[in-house]
Protein backbone atom coordinates (compact mmCIF):
# COMPACT_ATOMS: atom_id res chain seq x y z
CA UNK A 1 0.00 0.00 0.00
CA UNK A 2 2.70 2.49 1.09
CA UNK A 3 4.99 1.37 -1.73
CA UNK A 4 2.16 1.81 -4.21
CA UNK A 5 1.31 5.30 -2.88
CA UNK A 6 4.96 6.39 -3.04
CA UNK A 7 5.23 5.02 -6.56
CA UNK A 8 2.14 7.02 -7.65
CA UNK A 9 3.55 10.19 -6.03
CA UNK A 10 6.84 9.65 -7.90
CA UNK A 11 4.95 9.09 -11.14
CA UNK A 12 2.94 12.29 -10.51
CA UNK A 13 6.12 14.33 -9.96
CA UNK A 14 7.66 12.99 -13.19
CA UNK A 15 4.39 13.78 -14.96
CA UNK A 16 4.51 17.39 -13.69
CA UNK A 17 8.09 17.67 -14.96
CA UNK A 18 6.83 16.71 -18.43
CA UNK A 19 3.83 19.05 -18.16
CA UNK A 20 5.91 22.08 -17.19
CA UNK A 21 8.36 21.81 -20.06
CA UNK A 22 8.57 24.40 -22.81
CA UNK A 23 5.61 24.14 -25.22
CA UNK A 24 6.55 22.94 -28.72
CA UNK A 25 4.96 25.97 -30.39
CA UNK A 26 4.04 29.00 -28.30
CA UNK A 27 1.47 30.36 -30.78
CA UNK A 28 -0.53 27.12 -30.63
CA UNK A 29 -0.07 26.95 -26.86
CA UNK A 30 -1.62 30.40 -26.31
CA UNK A 31 -4.48 29.55 -28.66
CA UNK A 32 -5.20 26.41 -26.64
CA UNK A 33 -4.83 28.32 -23.36
CA UNK A 34 -7.45 30.90 -24.43
CA UNK A 35 -9.76 28.14 -25.62
CA UNK A 36 -9.48 26.30 -22.30
CA UNK A 37 -10.02 29.50 -20.29
CA UNK A 38 -13.13 30.29 -22.27
CA UNK A 39 -14.55 26.78 -22.07
CA UNK A 40 -13.77 26.35 -18.35
CA UNK A 41 -14.98 29.81 -17.37
CA UNK A 42 -18.17 30.03 -19.40
CA UNK A 43 -18.93 26.33 -18.98
CA UNK A 44 -18.88 26.57 -15.18
CA UNK A 45 -20.45 29.99 -14.67
CA UNK A 46 -24.07 28.82 -14.53
CA UNK A 47 -23.57 26.01 -12.03
CA UNK A 48 -21.28 28.17 -9.87
CA UNK A 49 -23.81 31.02 -9.75
CA UNK A 50 -26.77 28.73 -8.92
CA UNK A 51 -24.90 26.91 -6.16
CA UNK A 52 -23.52 30.19 -4.77
CA UNK A 53 -26.91 31.91 -4.58
CA UNK A 54 -28.41 28.86 -2.82
CA UNK A 55 -25.43 28.61 -0.47
CA UNK A 56 -25.58 32.32 0.42
CA UNK A 57 -29.30 32.05 1.07
CA UNK A 58 -28.97 29.00 3.33
CA UNK A 59 -26.03 30.33 5.34
CA UNK A 60 -27.84 33.65 5.93
CA UNK A 61 -31.05 31.90 7.08
CA UNK A 62 -29.12 29.52 9.36
CA UNK A 63 -27.03 32.33 10.87
CA UNK A 64 -30.14 34.44 11.48
CA UNK A 65 -31.80 31.47 13.23
CA UNK A 66 -28.78 30.74 15.46
CA UNK A 67 -28.26 34.30 16.76
CA UNK A 68 -31.80 35.36 17.50
CA UNK A 69 -31.05 37.27 20.68
CA UNK A 70 -31.59 40.83 21.77
CA UNK A 71 -28.02 40.85 23.13
CA UNK A 72 -26.50 40.32 19.70
CA UNK A 73 -26.80 43.17 17.17
CA UNK A 74 -28.70 42.11 14.03
CA UNK A 75 -25.91 43.21 11.67
CA UNK A 76 -23.98 40.18 13.04
CA UNK A 77 -25.97 38.03 10.58
CA UNK A 78 -24.40 39.87 7.62
CA UNK A 79 -20.96 39.87 9.23
CA UNK A 80 -20.96 36.12 10.00
CA UNK A 81 -22.47 35.21 6.63
CA UNK A 82 -19.89 37.29 4.77
CA UNK A 83 -16.97 35.83 6.74
CA UNK A 84 -18.18 32.23 6.19
CA UNK A 85 -18.85 32.82 2.51
CA UNK A 86 -15.60 34.62 1.71
CA UNK A 87 -13.21 32.60 3.80
CA UNK A 88 -14.49 29.06 3.59
CA UNK A 89 -17.68 28.25 1.73
CA UNK A 90 -16.90 29.74 -1.66
CA UNK A 91 -13.21 28.84 -2.01
CA UNK A 92 -13.54 25.31 -0.64
CA UNK A 93 -17.06 24.18 -1.54
CA UNK A 94 -16.97 25.70 -5.02
CA UNK A 95 -13.49 24.24 -5.60
CA UNK A 96 -14.84 20.80 -4.65
CA UNK A 97 -17.76 21.40 -7.01
CA UNK A 98 -15.29 22.29 -9.76
CA UNK A 99 -13.38 19.05 -9.08
CA UNK A 100 -16.56 17.20 -10.04
CA UNK A 101 -17.32 19.48 -12.96
CA UNK A 102 -13.97 20.44 -14.55
CA UNK A 103 -11.77 17.72 -13.02
CA UNK A 104 -13.89 14.85 -14.29
CA UNK A 105 -14.08 16.50 -17.71
CA UNK A 106 -10.27 16.76 -17.86
CA UNK A 107 -9.81 13.09 -16.81
CA UNK A 108 -12.40 11.91 -19.33
CA UNK A 109 -10.97 14.00 -22.17
CA UNK A 110 -7.34 12.99 -21.65
CA UNK A 111 -8.26 9.42 -20.74
CA UNK A 112 -10.27 8.88 -23.90
CA UNK A 113 -7.40 10.33 -25.94
CA UNK A 114 -5.10 7.79 -24.28
CA UNK A 115 -7.50 4.90 -24.93
CA UNK A 116 -7.95 5.83 -28.60
CA UNK A 117 -4.16 6.22 -29.12
CA UNK A 118 -4.42 9.96 -29.84
CA UNK A 119 -1.74 10.59 -27.19
CA UNK A 120 0.49 7.95 -28.83
CA UNK A 121 -0.06 9.73 -32.15
CA UNK A 122 1.20 13.00 -30.65
CA UNK A 123 4.22 11.22 -29.17
CA UNK A 124 5.15 9.59 -32.48
CA UNK A 125 5.00 13.03 -34.12
CA UNK A 126 7.63 14.19 -31.62
CA UNK A 127 5.24 16.35 -29.61
CA UNK A 128 5.31 16.26 -25.80
CA UNK A 129 1.67 15.25 -25.15
CA UNK A 130 1.78 16.16 -21.45
CA UNK A 131 2.84 19.71 -22.20
CA UNK A 132 0.65 20.09 -25.29
CA UNK A 133 -2.55 18.75 -23.71
CA UNK A 134 -2.23 19.33 -19.98
CA UNK A 135 -0.30 22.59 -19.50
CA UNK A 136 -3.01 24.81 -21.06
CA UNK A 137 -5.65 23.12 -18.89
CA UNK A 138 -3.65 23.53 -15.66
CA UNK A 139 -2.81 27.18 -16.35
CA UNK A 140 -6.36 27.94 -17.49
CA UNK A 141 -7.79 26.44 -14.29
CA UNK A 142 -5.32 28.47 -12.18
CA UNK A 143 -6.48 31.67 -13.90
CA UNK A 144 -10.18 30.92 -14.26
CA UNK A 145 -11.01 29.29 -10.91
CA UNK A 146 -10.03 32.33 -8.77
CA UNK A 147 -12.17 34.50 -11.07
CA UNK A 148 -15.05 32.05 -10.67
CA UNK A 149 -14.61 32.23 -6.89
CA UNK A 150 -14.85 36.03 -6.94
CA UNK A 151 -18.11 35.70 -8.89
CA UNK A 152 -19.22 32.98 -6.51
CA UNK A 153 -18.67 35.26 -3.50
CA UNK A 154 -20.67 37.98 -5.20
CA UNK A 155 -23.55 35.63 -6.02
CA UNK A 156 -23.56 34.12 -2.51
CA UNK A 157 -23.81 37.60 -0.96
CA UNK A 158 -26.60 38.46 -3.41
CA UNK A 159 -28.32 35.21 -2.35
CA UNK A 160 -28.05 36.24 1.29
CA UNK A 161 -29.35 39.74 0.55
CA UNK A 162 -32.34 38.39 -1.41
CA UNK A 163 -33.12 36.05 1.49
CA UNK A 164 -33.28 38.85 4.07
CA UNK A 165 -35.29 40.91 1.60
CA UNK A 166 -37.83 38.13 1.06
CA UNK A 167 -38.02 36.60 4.55
CA UNK A 168 -37.52 39.80 6.51
CA UNK A 169 -35.52 37.97 9.23
CA UNK A 170 -33.45 41.16 9.59
CA UNK A 171 -33.61 44.43 7.72
CA UNK A 172 -31.62 44.67 4.49
CA UNK A 173 -29.94 47.77 5.97
CA UNK A 174 -28.59 45.77 8.93
CA UNK A 175 -27.51 42.95 6.63
CA UNK A 176 -25.55 45.38 4.42
CA UNK A 177 -24.10 46.98 7.53
CA UNK A 178 -22.83 43.54 8.65
CA UNK A 179 -21.44 42.77 5.21
CA UNK A 180 -19.21 45.83 5.29
CA UNK A 181 -18.33 45.70 8.99
CA UNK A 182 -14.59 45.25 9.64
CA UNK A 183 -14.00 44.13 6.06
CA UNK A 184 -10.38 43.05 5.44
CA UNK A 185 -9.17 42.80 1.82
CA UNK A 186 -6.75 40.15 3.12
CA UNK A 187 -9.72 37.76 3.42
CA UNK A 188 -10.23 37.98 -0.35
CA UNK A 189 -6.51 37.46 -0.89
CA UNK A 190 -6.70 34.38 1.37
CA UNK A 191 -9.69 33.01 -0.58
CA UNK A 192 -8.05 33.61 -3.96
CA UNK A 193 -4.75 32.06 -2.83
CA UNK A 194 -6.56 28.94 -1.62
CA UNK A 195 -8.49 28.66 -4.88
CA UNK A 196 -5.31 29.12 -6.92
CA UNK A 197 -3.67 26.17 -5.13
CA UNK A 198 -6.84 24.06 -5.30
CA UNK A 199 -7.13 24.75 -9.05
CA UNK A 200 -3.60 23.47 -9.60
CA UNK A 201 -4.33 20.30 -7.61
CA UNK A 202 -7.69 19.71 -9.27
CA UNK A 203 -6.46 20.10 -12.85
CA UNK A 204 -3.08 18.36 -12.52
CA UNK A 205 -4.39 15.38 -10.54
CA UNK A 206 -7.36 14.95 -12.90
CA UNK A 207 -5.05 15.10 -15.94
CA UNK A 208 -2.58 12.69 -14.29
CA UNK A 209 -5.26 10.05 -13.74
CA UNK A 210 -6.48 10.43 -17.32
CA UNK A 211 -2.95 10.33 -18.74
CA UNK A 212 -1.89 7.11 -16.98
CA UNK A 213 -4.91 5.03 -18.04
CA UNK A 214 -3.90 1.64 -19.34
CA UNK A 215 -6.88 -0.16 -20.84
CA UNK A 216 -10.35 0.75 -22.02
CA UNK A 217 -13.68 2.20 -20.96
CA UNK A 218 -13.73 0.41 -17.58
CA UNK A 219 -10.37 1.94 -16.60
CA UNK A 220 -11.59 5.34 -17.80
CA UNK A 221 -14.47 5.19 -15.32
CA UNK A 222 -12.16 4.07 -12.52
CA UNK A 223 -9.65 6.81 -13.31
CA UNK A 224 -12.41 9.41 -13.23
CA UNK A 225 -13.53 8.32 -9.77
CA UNK A 226 -9.94 8.09 -8.50
CA UNK A 227 -9.12 11.54 -9.86
CA UNK A 228 -12.13 13.10 -8.07
CA UNK A 229 -11.52 11.29 -4.77
CA UNK A 230 -7.78 11.96 -4.67
CA UNK A 231 -7.99 15.63 -5.64
CA UNK A 232 -10.86 16.25 -3.17
CA UNK A 233 -8.82 14.61 -0.41
CA UNK A 234 -5.69 16.66 -1.23
CA UNK A 235 -7.77 19.87 -1.39
CA UNK A 236 -9.20 19.23 2.08
CA UNK A 237 -5.74 18.53 3.55
CA UNK A 238 -4.29 21.63 1.86
CA UNK A 239 -7.23 23.68 3.13
CA UNK A 240 -6.17 22.89 6.70
CA UNK A 241 -2.50 23.62 5.97
CA UNK A 242 -3.10 26.90 4.11
CA UNK A 243 -5.46 28.09 6.86
CA UNK A 244 -2.81 27.37 9.51
CA UNK A 245 -0.17 29.20 7.48
CA UNK A 246 -2.17 32.24 6.36
CA UNK A 247 -4.40 32.95 9.36
CA UNK B 1 16.94 1.59 -43.78
CA UNK B 2 15.77 0.47 -40.36
CA UNK B 3 17.67 -2.33 -38.62
CA UNK B 4 16.41 -4.13 -35.56
CA UNK B 5 19.19 -5.83 -33.59
CA UNK B 6 18.50 -8.29 -30.76
CA UNK B 7 15.43 -6.50 -29.40
CA UNK B 8 14.03 -7.89 -26.14
CA UNK B 9 10.96 -6.41 -24.50
CA UNK B 10 9.37 -7.28 -21.18
CA UNK B 11 6.15 -6.18 -19.49
CA UNK B 12 6.84 -6.86 -15.82
CA UNK B 13 7.98 -10.47 -15.64
CA UNK B 14 6.53 -11.38 -19.02
CA UNK B 15 8.86 -11.32 -22.01
CA UNK B 16 7.06 -10.49 -25.27
CA UNK B 17 9.97 -10.05 -27.70
CA UNK B 18 12.96 -12.42 -27.77
CA UNK B 19 16.14 -11.23 -29.53
CA UNK B 20 14.34 -10.05 -32.65
CA UNK B 21 16.65 -9.25 -35.58
CA UNK B 22 15.30 -7.93 -38.87
CA UNK B 23 15.71 -5.19 -41.45
CA UNK B 24 13.19 -2.87 -43.09
CA UNK B 25 14.41 -1.70 -46.47
CA UNK B 26 14.32 1.81 -47.86
CA UNK B 27 11.62 2.67 -50.42
CA UNK B 28 9.83 -0.64 -49.89
CA UNK B 29 6.69 -1.94 -48.22
CA UNK B 30 7.97 -3.99 -45.28
CA UNK B 31 5.46 -6.21 -43.50
CA UNK B 32 5.51 -7.58 -39.98
CA UNK B 33 3.12 -10.51 -39.88
CA UNK B 34 1.97 -12.91 -37.21
CA UNK B 35 -1.02 -14.03 -35.19
CA UNK B 36 -2.78 -11.72 -32.75
CA UNK B 37 -0.73 -11.44 -29.56
CA UNK B 38 2.51 -12.51 -31.26
CA UNK B 39 4.25 -9.19 -30.49
CA UNK B 40 3.84 -7.35 -33.81
CA UNK B 41 2.42 -4.16 -32.30
CA UNK B 42 5.02 -4.21 -29.50
CA UNK B 43 7.77 -4.44 -32.13
CA UNK B 44 6.21 -1.59 -34.13
CA UNK B 45 5.93 0.55 -30.98
CA UNK B 46 9.60 -0.18 -30.20
CA UNK B 47 10.47 1.04 -33.71
CA UNK B 48 8.70 4.38 -33.26
CA UNK B 49 9.89 4.86 -29.69
CA UNK B 50 6.57 4.41 -27.88
CA UNK B 51 8.17 1.46 -26.04
CA UNK B 52 11.79 1.25 -24.98
CA UNK B 53 13.26 -2.24 -25.36
CA UNK B 54 15.11 -3.68 -22.37
CA UNK B 55 17.94 -4.75 -24.65
CA UNK B 56 18.89 -4.45 -28.30
CA UNK B 57 18.86 -1.48 -30.64
CA UNK B 58 16.78 0.03 -33.43
CA UNK B 59 19.05 1.66 -36.00
CA UNK B 60 17.80 4.35 -38.39
CA UNK B 61 20.47 4.57 -41.11
CA UNK B 62 22.99 3.33 -38.57
CA UNK B 63 21.94 5.64 -35.71
CA UNK B 64 20.49 4.02 -32.59
CA UNK B 65 17.08 5.63 -32.03
CA UNK B 66 16.84 5.06 -28.28
CA UNK B 67 20.37 6.41 -27.66
CA UNK B 68 19.88 9.61 -29.63
CA UNK B 69 19.92 12.94 -27.74
CA UNK B 70 16.42 14.38 -27.27
CA UNK B 71 16.93 17.01 -29.97
CA UNK B 72 17.96 14.44 -32.60
CA UNK B 73 15.19 12.09 -31.50
CA UNK B 74 12.73 14.94 -31.96
CA UNK B 75 14.12 15.63 -35.44
CA UNK B 76 13.91 11.95 -36.39
CA UNK B 77 10.34 11.73 -35.14
CA UNK B 78 9.42 14.65 -37.37
CA UNK B 79 10.43 12.37 -40.26
CA UNK B 80 7.99 9.66 -39.15
CA UNK B 81 4.32 9.24 -39.94
CA UNK B 82 2.14 6.66 -38.28
CA UNK B 83 -1.29 5.24 -39.01
CA UNK B 84 -2.77 3.63 -35.92
CA UNK B 85 -5.11 0.64 -35.86
CA UNK B 86 -8.00 2.84 -34.72
CA UNK B 87 -6.85 5.78 -36.92
CA UNK B 88 -6.20 7.95 -33.81
CA UNK B 89 -7.53 11.07 -35.49
CA UNK B 90 -8.07 13.94 -33.06
CA UNK B 91 -11.81 13.84 -32.56
CA UNK B 92 -12.11 17.48 -31.51
CA UNK B 93 -10.65 18.62 -34.85
CA UNK B 94 -12.05 18.55 -38.38
CA UNK B 95 -10.34 16.38 -40.99
CA UNK B 96 -8.64 19.49 -42.40
CA UNK B 97 -7.34 20.46 -38.96
CA UNK B 98 -6.17 16.89 -38.36
CA UNK B 99 -4.13 16.80 -41.55
CA UNK B 100 -2.91 20.34 -40.98
CA UNK B 101 -1.83 19.57 -37.41
CA UNK B 102 1.73 18.31 -38.19
CA UNK B 103 2.18 21.26 -40.58
CA UNK B 104 1.13 23.68 -37.80
CA UNK B 105 3.57 22.08 -35.40
CA UNK B 106 6.62 21.55 -37.59
CA UNK B 107 6.53 24.04 -40.44
CA UNK B 108 6.37 27.80 -40.88
CA UNK B 109 4.07 27.54 -43.91
CA UNK B 110 1.40 30.19 -44.46
CA UNK B 111 -2.25 29.21 -44.01
CA UNK B 112 -2.71 29.19 -47.78
CA UNK B 113 0.27 26.88 -48.31
CA UNK B 114 -0.95 24.59 -45.53
CA UNK B 115 -4.44 24.40 -47.06
CA UNK B 116 -2.90 23.54 -50.42
CA UNK B 117 -0.82 20.78 -48.85
CA UNK B 118 -3.84 19.43 -46.94
CA UNK B 119 -5.90 19.30 -50.12
CA UNK B 120 -3.05 17.56 -51.95
CA UNK B 121 -2.76 14.92 -49.19
CA UNK B 122 -6.52 14.36 -49.03
CA UNK B 123 -6.69 14.00 -52.81
CA UNK B 124 -3.72 11.63 -52.70
CA UNK B 125 -5.75 9.28 -50.47
CA UNK B 126 -8.85 9.81 -52.59
CA UNK B 127 -10.86 11.78 -50.03
CA UNK B 128 -12.96 14.64 -51.34
CA UNK B 129 -15.24 17.20 -49.66
CA UNK B 130 -14.42 16.02 -46.17
CA UNK B 131 -12.32 18.99 -45.02
CA UNK B 132 -14.94 20.39 -42.68
CA UNK B 133 -16.21 17.05 -41.36
CA UNK B 134 -15.24 15.56 -37.99
CA UNK B 135 -13.71 12.05 -37.78
CA UNK B 136 -16.90 10.67 -36.21
CA UNK B 137 -18.78 11.66 -39.38
CA UNK B 138 -16.61 9.43 -41.59
CA UNK B 139 -16.73 5.66 -42.20
CA UNK B 140 -13.92 3.44 -40.86
CA UNK B 141 -12.24 3.24 -44.28
CA UNK B 142 -12.40 7.01 -44.76
CA UNK B 143 -10.95 7.56 -41.28
CA UNK B 144 -8.04 5.26 -42.18
CA UNK B 145 -7.43 7.24 -45.36
CA UNK B 146 -7.58 10.52 -43.45
CA UNK B 147 -5.03 9.06 -41.03
CA UNK B 148 -2.79 8.26 -44.03
CA UNK B 149 -3.21 11.84 -45.23
CA UNK B 150 -2.09 13.11 -41.82
CA UNK B 151 0.76 10.59 -41.83
CA UNK B 152 2.17 11.88 -45.14
CA UNK B 153 1.45 15.60 -44.58
CA UNK B 154 5.02 16.44 -43.58
CA UNK B 155 6.66 14.29 -46.31
CA UNK B 156 7.91 11.62 -43.92
CA UNK B 157 10.86 9.35 -44.66
CA UNK B 158 9.30 6.55 -42.64
CA UNK B 159 5.65 5.50 -42.51
CA UNK B 160 4.41 3.01 -39.91
CA UNK B 161 0.97 1.40 -40.17
CA UNK B 162 -0.56 -0.73 -37.45
CA UNK B 163 -3.04 -3.12 -39.06
CA UNK B 164 -4.30 -0.51 -41.55
CA UNK B 165 -6.99 -2.73 -43.06
CA UNK B 166 -8.32 -4.46 -39.98
CA UNK B 167 -12.05 -4.11 -39.52
CA UNK B 168 -12.59 -3.05 -43.14
CA UNK B 169 -14.57 -4.82 -45.86
CA UNK B 170 -12.44 -6.72 -48.44
CA UNK B 171 -12.81 -4.05 -51.13
CA UNK B 172 -11.83 -1.16 -48.86
CA UNK B 173 -8.99 -3.28 -47.49
CA UNK B 174 -7.70 -3.69 -51.06
CA UNK B 175 -7.91 0.08 -51.61
CA UNK B 176 -5.87 0.65 -48.45
CA UNK B 177 -3.27 -1.89 -49.64
CA UNK B 178 -3.02 -0.11 -53.00
CA UNK B 179 -2.69 3.19 -51.19
CA UNK B 180 0.18 1.88 -49.05
CA UNK B 181 2.06 0.67 -52.15
CA UNK B 182 1.40 3.88 -54.13
CA UNK B 183 2.44 6.19 -51.29
CA UNK B 184 5.58 4.16 -50.59
CA UNK B 185 6.77 4.19 -54.20
CA UNK B 186 5.60 7.67 -55.19
CA UNK B 187 7.12 9.35 -52.16
CA UNK B 188 10.05 6.89 -51.90
CA UNK B 189 9.54 6.27 -48.20
CA UNK B 190 10.27 3.30 -45.98
CA UNK B 191 6.96 1.79 -44.96
CA UNK B 192 6.52 -0.74 -42.17
CA UNK B 193 3.10 -2.37 -41.97
CA UNK B 194 1.82 -4.63 -39.22
CA UNK B 195 -0.77 -7.00 -40.55
CA UNK B 196 -2.33 -10.42 -40.37
CA UNK B 197 -4.33 -9.88 -43.54
CA UNK B 198 -3.35 -12.60 -46.00
CA UNK B 199 -4.19 -10.57 -49.06
CA UNK B 200 -1.75 -7.88 -47.93
CA UNK B 201 0.88 -10.54 -47.27
CA UNK B 202 0.76 -11.99 -50.77
CA UNK B 203 0.24 -8.77 -52.70
CA UNK B 204 2.21 -5.93 -51.09
CA UNK B 205 4.93 -7.54 -48.94
CA UNK B 206 8.23 -6.57 -50.53
CA UNK B 207 9.91 -7.81 -47.37
CA UNK B 208 8.09 -9.89 -44.76
CA UNK B 209 9.12 -10.59 -41.16
CA UNK B 210 7.07 -13.34 -39.50
CA UNK B 211 6.85 -13.14 -35.70
CA UNK B 212 5.67 -16.08 -33.63
CA UNK B 213 5.28 -15.72 -29.85
CA UNK B 214 7.82 -12.90 -29.76
CA UNK B 215 10.45 -14.69 -31.89
CA UNK B 216 11.33 -13.80 -35.47
CA UNK B 217 10.64 -17.11 -37.22
CA UNK B 218 11.05 -16.30 -40.88
CA UNK B 219 12.09 -13.51 -43.21
CA UNK B 220 11.31 -13.31 -46.91
CA UNK B 221 8.97 -11.63 -49.37
CA UNK B 222 5.64 -12.06 -51.14
CA UNK B 223 7.24 -14.27 -53.80
CA UNK B 224 8.43 -16.97 -51.45
CA UNK B 225 5.94 -16.67 -48.56
CA UNK B 226 3.61 -19.28 -50.06
CA UNK B 227 6.35 -21.80 -50.77
CA UNK B 228 8.27 -21.61 -47.51
CA UNK B 229 9.03 -24.80 -45.62
CA UNK B 230 8.73 -23.05 -42.23
CA UNK B 231 5.99 -24.99 -40.44
CA UNK B 232 4.95 -22.16 -38.14
CA UNK B 233 4.63 -19.78 -41.08
CA UNK B 234 2.65 -22.35 -43.04
CA UNK B 235 0.34 -22.89 -40.05
CA UNK B 236 -0.31 -19.14 -40.08
CA UNK B 237 -0.67 -18.72 -43.84
CA UNK B 238 -2.72 -21.85 -44.48
CA UNK B 239 -4.93 -21.64 -41.42
CA UNK B 240 -8.11 -20.94 -43.41
CA UNK B 241 -9.92 -23.49 -45.62
CA UNK B 242 -9.59 -21.14 -48.60
CA UNK B 243 -5.81 -20.90 -48.32
CA UNK B 244 -5.59 -24.65 -47.68
CA UNK B 245 -7.24 -25.19 -51.07
CA UNK B 246 -4.76 -22.79 -52.68
CA UNK B 247 -1.93 -24.81 -51.14
CA UNK B 248 -3.29 -28.03 -52.61
CA UNK B 249 -3.18 -26.40 -56.06
CA UNK B 250 0.36 -25.03 -55.69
Amino acid sequence: MLKNTLSIIGEYILFLKKVFSKPDKSKIFFKKLLFEMESMGIGSMLIVSIVSIAMGSVITTQTAMQIESSWIPSWTVGFVSRTSIVMELCPTIISLLLVGNLGSRITAEIGSMRVTEQIDALEVMGINPASYLVLPKVLAAMVVNPILIIFSIFFALVGGYLTVLITGCITPYHFMDGLTYCFRPYDIFYAVTKTFVFAFVMSSVAAFYGYRIDGGALELGKANTQGIVVSSFIILILNVLITQIML
Amino acid sequence: MIEVNNICKYFGEKQVLFDVNTTFEEGKVNLIIGRSGSGKTVLLKCLVGLFTPESGVVLYNGRSFHDLPDKDKHALRAEMGMVFQGSALFDSMTIEENVMFPLDMFTEMSLEEKRERVNFCLERVDLHNVNKLYPAELSGGMQKRAAFARGIACNPRYLFCDEPNSGLDPKTALLIDELVVDITHDLNITTVVNTHDLNSVITIGETISFIYEGHLQWRGNKDNVLTSDNELLNDFIYAQPLTQRIRQNL
